[in-house]
């Protein structure tokens, strides 16, 4: 492989930053891209070029690229190309729960769904070969619990590259109708060519075992099956698109029953059937959410079939919920805090920022997709509903991903809205990924910093200001003045983040326990470093804060009437 | 690989709070089971662990692993670095297998939310009460213990040594995991909390814990007040909408300006006297009526 790109995202975030650890020579060309469309056409046009390339996303970047993915289904390419997904059943860090296998038959492209780290090594070089084959990108498909597990892998030899070389060739790059035409005919001869293979791929392994039980699963619901069910008959899909008809067939035959187990979608249960099959799957087990061994169980026994009872636990003693909150010191506090005591209408955006919504800040209305807050905004202005002035809060690598042509169109149409871009100087969500407005590239080299006020003004925002989001009395006066403009204003945050790409640590503060009413007003920024005391005043809890995690941001201090929350004595700086 | 006590086979949880290192304990103790010659899977969930969330990771070993996931009652150990994760994670805890407790406190602040009875959400640190629950809990304060050895980072290895004397794995095979996993310098300092995590004595650590933790933190038998305040307001002193100090200062967002710029208190329920509006208000149209007085 020569060149590798994506944008950051749980739980594809590690795959491209494993790549540049494991390859200090610089072999791999390895890039951030603004989005994952930018990605995914940069892996394409090398792909062109003759170099084989991979892009990775998590499953919602795939929406952003699809427009490019749909049509180099059609192109194909000279080298391979392979596009990584990550998808999150559950939910455990995304906005939705979308099963991209849907996508290789959306496009009519491969999928390859690996199982364990292993097979994530394994099935992304077969891919590459099946590509080129095949003359088609390939998606694999992963999932939380197989992006974000840790297991022996073996790595294999990979033989040498041929030297990239870009050979013109129009009628199949150029997709004017005429040509995309015969692209699509050809692209429905090699997915033919495939039905052939995937019928004799190792990919998809039948082990025959009792058989009154036979489970067709794929990826790391395979595990869970083995687990629950050790004895029972398994197909397991490794490539599941185009759907291999006759060996399900032929398995189908060997077994009493036929349940198919899957996470999400009934994407195989469909092609089962569609394939003459009696067979059941979803009635059994959940649609939504992710599945584990628990859940297969519970699942085999609604069918009938043995599973192994519950054992016995532990009752669940009460304890403190712990949902995720933002840092101490993070500089996306008092831009809410002011936005809702200004009663703002807050279209939000995706990042540690949207934890914003939350108890205590509770300051954010709408959130949808990546850099849809400002759209969605200038739509709410629109409709002529919303009591107060209408602002977009947007992250700085959100804006970049996706925001820019939004802020374009409300500046063009004159739309009157607020536009807060919230610059902490990194993508803060995914674990701190630099963007073109960092100043470093995903290599740490230094690269140019895009000038964000400047870039506002050139999409048509005559008011931009920047302000010290750890002033809270300043940052109250430019949003007042902010909201107060006829057209589009632009307020952009200009703290960075406490915790990466450099820790934050500034003089702590304290409280004074004497001084202290009680009142709670600073319990209301949500710092976690502050918390309730064993003091009482008046029936109210006092508050402390911890010195070891206070970044001294001084927030606290300015909304704390009495002056009770004073810099720590004797601090020395740190150890 | 060398031989080992491959047909070993065991499930350990390891939890706690995003930035107190679990992941990277659980590598360790992944890196001795490698080590020892045994197939490991890994699974961890720390989505949102970089915001203060909790971190889980389950470690399974044995000569082959199927599911990287550790189910209720399967694990045969948890390890957590923090008393409230550790109590939640009690349900995947195997009746009668050890827990591995650090009684550091990380108190979310969410816990700290019911402002009106000022009820602590926190569960307190009963350590003697857990042991009858659990039977064989290794309860220390793996901070103090760090500290005590010389860096208060080395606080997880506290807890591997702990771990290290309940699973089948040889000592050169800890030694080697933890110096390839944290940072050179500090590796003196990790295996001195290694060893002295090693060397704590059960039951025996566990009641002097107990002893020691004595009444809970943040308890629950306070002054609570659990009846709100209540607010005079003077129309004819009150500027309305032109001022509003009082709505924006209200921790409790008590306060709110009708159509008509009258002040009204919309959560009366709320009020918790604490009179930031009496106090901020430049016109003392504002008078709060609060019968609790401080029994101290
Ligand atoms: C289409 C899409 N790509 C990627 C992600 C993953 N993701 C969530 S938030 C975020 C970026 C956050 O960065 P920024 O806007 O700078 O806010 P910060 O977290 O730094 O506050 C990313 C990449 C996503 N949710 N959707
Ligand atoms: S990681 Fe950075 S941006 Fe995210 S909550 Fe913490 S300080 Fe804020
Ligand atoms: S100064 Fe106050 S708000 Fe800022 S980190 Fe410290 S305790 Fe939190
Ligand atoms: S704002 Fe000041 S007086 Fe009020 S609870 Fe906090 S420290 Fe105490
Ligand atoms: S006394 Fe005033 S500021 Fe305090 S909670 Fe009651 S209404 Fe709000």
């Amino acid at each position: 492989m020569r060149v590798a790109a994506g944008y950051p995202g749980t739980p594809a975030t590690e795959i491209l930053q494993t790549l540049v650890r494991l390859d200090p020579d610089r072999r791999v060309y390895v890039e951030w891209s603004t989005n994952e469309k930018v990605a995914l056409d940069l892996a394409l046009g090398a792909a062109m070029g003759g170099a084989r390339a991979l892009a990775a996303m998590k499953h919602v970047g795939l929406n952003v690229a699809a427009d490019t993915f749909m049509t180099a289904a059609y192109t194909g390419a000279r080298a391979g190309l392979v596009i990584v997904s990550a998808d999150d059943p559950g939910m455990h860090s995304s906005q939705n729960e979308q099963d991209n296998r849907l996508f290789a038959r959306f496009a009519r492209v491969p999928l390859l769904e690996p199982a364990d780290s292993q097979e994530a090594h394994d099935f992304t070089l077969l891919a590459f070969e099946l590509g080129e084959r095949f003359d088609v990108p390939v998606l694999v498909r992963s999932t939380t619990r197989v992006s974000h597990a840790r297991g022996v892998v073996r790595r294999a030899e990979v033989a040498a590259a041929r030297a990239p070389r870009f050979e013109r060739a129009p009628e199949k790059f150029v997709m004017l109708p005429g040509w995309a035409r015969g692209r699509h005919r050809a692209l429905l001869e090699r997915l033919q060519a495939l039905a052939a293979e995937v019928e004799e791929s190792p990919l998809n392994r039948v082990e025959l075992r009792d058989r009154r039980f036979g489970v067709v699963t794929s990826g790391i619901v395979y595990h869970y099956v083995r687990e629950v069910l050790p004895e029972a008959s398994v197909l397991k899909l490794g490539l599941s698109y185009p759907f291999p008809t006759r060996l399900v067939r032929r398995f189908a035959a060997e077994v009493e029953r036929l349940l198919v187990v899957e996470e999400l979608e009934p994407y195989l249960e469909a092609d089962v059937r569609a394939a003459g099959v009696p067979v059941e799957g979803k009635a059994y087990f959940p649609r939504d959410g992710e599945l584990s061994p628990d859940l297969v169980a519970r699942g085999l026994e609604r069918a009938g079939w043995p599973a192994p009872a519950p054992r016995p636990r532990h009752a669940a003693p009460a304890t403190a919920g712990r949902p995720p909150v933002l840092c101490p010191g993070c500089p996306h506090v008092t831009p809410y805090l002011a936005l809702r005591q200004m009663g703002a209408v807050v279209s939000g955006d995706i990042g540690c920022y949207t934890l914003a919504a939350m108890e205590p800040l509770r300051a954010m209305d709408t959130t949808v997709a990546m850099g849809s807050s400002i759209g969605m905004a200038a739509g709410l202005a629109r409709s002529g509903g919303a009591a107060g002035p209408v602002v977009a809060t947007i992250g700085d690598s959100t804006f970049l991903h996706a925001g820019l042509p939004a802020l374009a169109d409300a500046a063009y149409n004159g739309t009157r809205i607020t536009v807060v871009i919230l610059d902490n100087g990194t993508t803060a969500m995914t674990g701190g990924q630099a963007h073109p407005a960092s100043g470093v590239t995903i290599r740490g080299d230094a690269a140019p910093a895009l000038d964000l006020p400047a870039l506002c003004r050139a999409l048509g925002s005559g008011w931009v200001r920047v302000v010290d989001p750890y002033d809270l009395a300043g940052t109250r006066l430019a949003l007042a003045e902010a909201v107060a403009q006829r057209g589009v204003s632009v307020v952009i945050t200009n703290r960075p983040c406490v915790e990466m790409p450099v820790k934050v640590r500034d003089h702590p503060f304290a409280v004074d326990d004497a001084a202290c009413t009680a009142c709670q007003a600073c319990m209301n920024l949500g710092c976690p470093s502050i918390t309730w005391s064993d003091g009482w005043h008046t029936g109210r809890r006092k508050v402390q804060i911890d010195a070891a995690t206070c970044t001294g941001c001084t927030v606290c201090a300015q909304t704390c009437a009495p002056g009770a929350i004073v810099p720590l004595a004797g601090w020395s700086g740190r150890a | 690989m060398s031989a080992g006590p491959s047909a070993a086979r065991g499930n350990i949880l390891l939890v706690g709070v995003g930035g107190q290192g679990v992941v990277l304990a659980s590598a360790i103790v992944a890196d001795v089971a490698l080590r020892s010659g045994a197939d490991v899977k890994q699974s961890e969930v720390h989505g949102m662990s970089q915001r203060g969330g909790m971190v889980s990771s389950h470690l399974r070993y044995g000569p082959a692993v199927a599911s990287p996931l550790i189910e209720a009652g399967q694990a045969d150990v948890v390890v957590a670095t923090e008393w409230n994760e550790g109590l939640r994670a009690l349900p995947y805890l195997r009746p009668g297998a050890p827990l591995v407790v650090n009684l550091h406190r990380v108190v979310p602040p969410g816990a700290c939310r019911d402002r009106l009875a000022g009820r602590f959400g926190y569960p307190p640190l009963a350590v003697d009460a857990l042991a009858r629950e659990v039977g064989d809990v290794r309860a220390c304060d793996a901070l103090a213990i760090a500290r005590r050895v010389g860096s208060p980072r080395a606080l997880n290895s506290v807890l591997l040594g702990v771990l290290a004397t309940l699973l089948p794995f040889p000592d050169a095979a800890w030694r080697a995991a933890l110096a390839a996993h944290v940072p050179r310098g500090s590796a003196p300092a990790n295996e001195r909390a290694f060893e002295a995590g090693r060397a704590l004595r059960w039951p025996e650590e566990t009641w002097a814990q107990a002893a020691a933790a004595g009444p809970a933190p943040n308890g629950n038998e306070g002054l609570a007040r659990g009846v709100p305040a209540r607010l005079a307001v003077t129309e004819a002193w009150c500027k309305g909408r032109a001022c509003g100090i009082c709505v924006r200062a209200c921790p409790e967002r008590c306060l709110a300006l009708d159509a008509r710029d009258r002040l009204v208190v919309v959560r009366p329920e709320a009020c918790t006297g604490c009179r930031l509006c009496e106090l901020l208000c430049p016109d003392f149209a504002i008078a709060v009526q609060d019968a609790c007085v401080e029994a101290r």
